[in-house]
C-alpha cells in the first residue's frame, strides 16, 4: 500500500491509498480523481494517463521506462523530461509518498 | 435512404462479430467507421502486436484477428461505410433516422454502438494560435503534397509519418523537422535517412524543442519553438505540419441523450441496451458492473445485443435459438454446401 498524491493542473490535491500491484493510473481511476483519462485502459497505447514527476529524487527512484513509453509520450500533451505514463508506474510500498502532477489536459 | 435492421457504429472486432451474429440470426446490417479501414483499435493501434487472450487462438496479431473476422462475415455481404461518421440520430415512429458526416442516411429500428473509446482524430497542437490556421496552413494530414513546392515547411513529430513526410518533402521544399527528444520512434532506415539529410544540410533538424506559438498576419509567417529550459527560436514557415498520432474522441455520441459515465455508456447485461430503446452499446464503450475491456467480452456482448435487435427488427416473429452445427437455416445463410 502506498499513499499517492495527485495534483490537478489547477492545483487541486487528492490523496489516495493505492494497493500494491495496481498502477498509479488505476489508483486515480478507482478513486474518481479527475485529470487522468486512461482511454486505452493501461495498454501503453494512448498517452492519456500522462503525469509529471516534479521531484527529481522521486523521478530517479521510479522504475525505468520500458521500451515504448517514450514513444507514446511523444504524443502526449506537453511532454517534458519528467513525464511518465501513470499506467506504467506499479505501486509498491516503495512508492509511499509519491506526488504526481497532472498536465493541463490529456489529449 | 438505406433501410436496414441494424446500423453498427464501429468496425472493430466487437462490431464485426456482432455483425456475424446478426447475419446468423437472419438480420441485415450496415457498418459505419470513421477510419479508412476495417479493424478499429486492432488495426490502428496494434496491427503487429500479438494478442494472447482470444479463446481458442493462442496467439494472433491485431491484423490477423481483423482479417479472420472479415472472412467470417463474408457470406453475409454486409456494406461498410468507411471514412464516415454517424453524426445525427432522430427517432421517428420507433425507427431511428441516422445521418452521417458524408450525407448518408439510414432508417433502422436498431443501432449498435461498438465505438471503442470513440472515433480516432489526429492529435492537434496544444497552442491556441494554431487553431486559426487549422486546415489551411497548419495541417495534421496531407492530401495534396504539391502545395508545399518551394515553400518553407516545419514538421513536428518523431514517428514514421513525421519522418516519411520530412524525407519526401525535402525534395521540393525547405523542410525543418522539430522533435521533443533526440530519439525517434520511426523505422530505423528512416531515422538513418533523416540523419543523412540533416548532415548534408538538406533539412534542418532541431531536437529537444516543441511548439510555442504560430505567428502571422492573415497568412502564416513563422512558428516559434521552445526548449524545456525556456530558450526559444523563431522559424519562417509557410506550412506547419503536426504528426502526433491519433486520439480517440467520443464526438457526436455524447449528443444523443444517452446516459454517460465518463466516456462510457451504461447498459444492462441482458441485451446491452442503453437508456434509449433500440440503441445498444457493446465493447470498450459500454460499462456495467464487472465490465472487462477484453475483446472476448465484446464478442459476448455483441452476441446478446444481436438477439436484442431481433425483437425490434422482427416484432411479429419469435426468436428461436439454434446452433450453427445443427441448423440448416443458418447453414443456408452462411452459404455452406453439404
Amino acid at each position: 500500500m502506498a499513499k499517492i498524491k495527485y495534483i490537478e493542473f489547477n492545483g487541486t490535491e487528492h490523496e489516495a491509498d493505492v494497493a500494491n500491484g495496481l498502477s498509479v493510473m488505476e489508483g486515480a481511476i478507482q478513486n474518481d480523481i479527475p485529470g487522468i483519462d486512461a482511454d486505452c485502459g493501461g495498454g501503453m497505447s494512448c498517452a492519456t494517463c500522462h503525469v509529471y514527476i516534479k521531484d527529481d529524487e522521486w523521478f530517479k527512484k521510479l522504475p525505468e521506462k520500458e521500451m515504448g513509453e517514450d514513444d507514446m509520450l511523444d504524443q502526449a500533451f506537453e511532454p517534458k523530461s519528467n513525464s511518465r505514463l501513470s499506467c506504467q508506474l506499479i505501486v509498491s510500498d516503495d512508492l509511499n509518498g509519491l506526488t504526481v502532477h497532472m498536465p493541463e489536459k490529456q489529449v | 435512404m438505406i433501410k436496414t435492421d441494424v446500423v453498427i457504429i464501429g468496425a472493430g472486432p466487437t462490431g464485426l462479430f456482432c455483425a456475424h451474429q446478426l447475419g446468423i440470426i437472419g438480420l441485415k446490417c450496415e457498418i459505419v467507421d470513421n477510419l479508412d479501414k476495417i479493424g478499429g483499435q486492432c488495426i490502428e493501434l496494434y496491427p503487429d502486436k500479438p494478442i494472447y487472450d482470444i479463446p481458442a487462438v493462442p496467439k494472433c496479431t491485431g491484423e490477423e484477428l481483423t482479417n479472420n473476422l472479415i472472412e467470417q462475415i463474408k457470406p453475409f455481404n454486409f456494406n461498410f461505410h468507411l471514412s464516415d461518421r454517424v453524426q445525427e440520430l432522430k427517432n421517428e415512429n420507433n425507427k431511428w433516422l441516422v445521418k452521417t458526416l458524408n450525407g448518408k442516411e439510414f432508417e433502422t429500428p436498431n443501432i449498435v454502438i461498438a465505438g471503442g473509446v470513440g472515433s480516432f482524430e489526429p492529435r492537434k497542437f496544444p497552442t491556441k494560435s494554431a487553431e486559426k490556421y487549422d486546415g489551411k496552413s497548419v495541417l495534421y494530414s496531407i492530401k495534396d503534397k504539391t502545395i508545399f513546392k518551394d515553400k518553407s515547411v516545419v514538421i513536428f513529430g518523431g514517428g514514421d509519418s513525421a519522418l516519411d513526410w520530412a524525407i519526401e518533402l525535402s525534395n521540393s521544399s525547405k523542410v525543418t523537422l522539430v522533435h521533443r527528444r533526440d530519439e525517434f520512434r520511426g523505422a530505423p532506415a528512416s531515422v538513418q535517412k533523416i540523419k543523412e539529410l540533416s548532415d548534408n544540410k538538406t533539412i534542418d533538424l532541431i531536437t529537444k524543442y516543441s511548439i510555442k506559438d504560430v505567428k502571422g498576419n492573415g497568412s502564416l509567417e513563422s512558428v516559434e519553438i521552445k526548449s524545456e529550459s525556456g530558450e526559444s527560436k523563431v522559424i519562417k514557415a509557410d506550412y506547419v505540419l503536426g504528426f502526433f498520432g491519433l486520439i480517440m474522441q467520443l464526438g457526436p455520441i455524447a449528443e444523443w441523450g444517452l446516459n454517460l459515465d465518463k466516456k462510457t455508456i451504461p447498459v444492462n447485461t441482458e441485451n446491452f441496451e442503453t437508456n434509449k430503446k433500440g440503441i445498444f452499446a457493446i465493447g470498450d464503450i459500454c460499462t456495467y458492473p464487472g465490465k472487462l475491456k477484453l475483446i472476448l467480452s465484446g464478442f459476448h456482448e455483441g452476441a446478446l445485443a444481436a438477439r436484442g435487435c431481433f425483437k425490434y427488427a422482427r416484432p411479429d416473429e419469435k426468436y428461436r435459438f439454434e446452433f450453427t452445427t445443427a441448423s440448416s437455416t443458418i447453414k443456408d445463410r452462411l452459404g455452406v454446401k453439404e
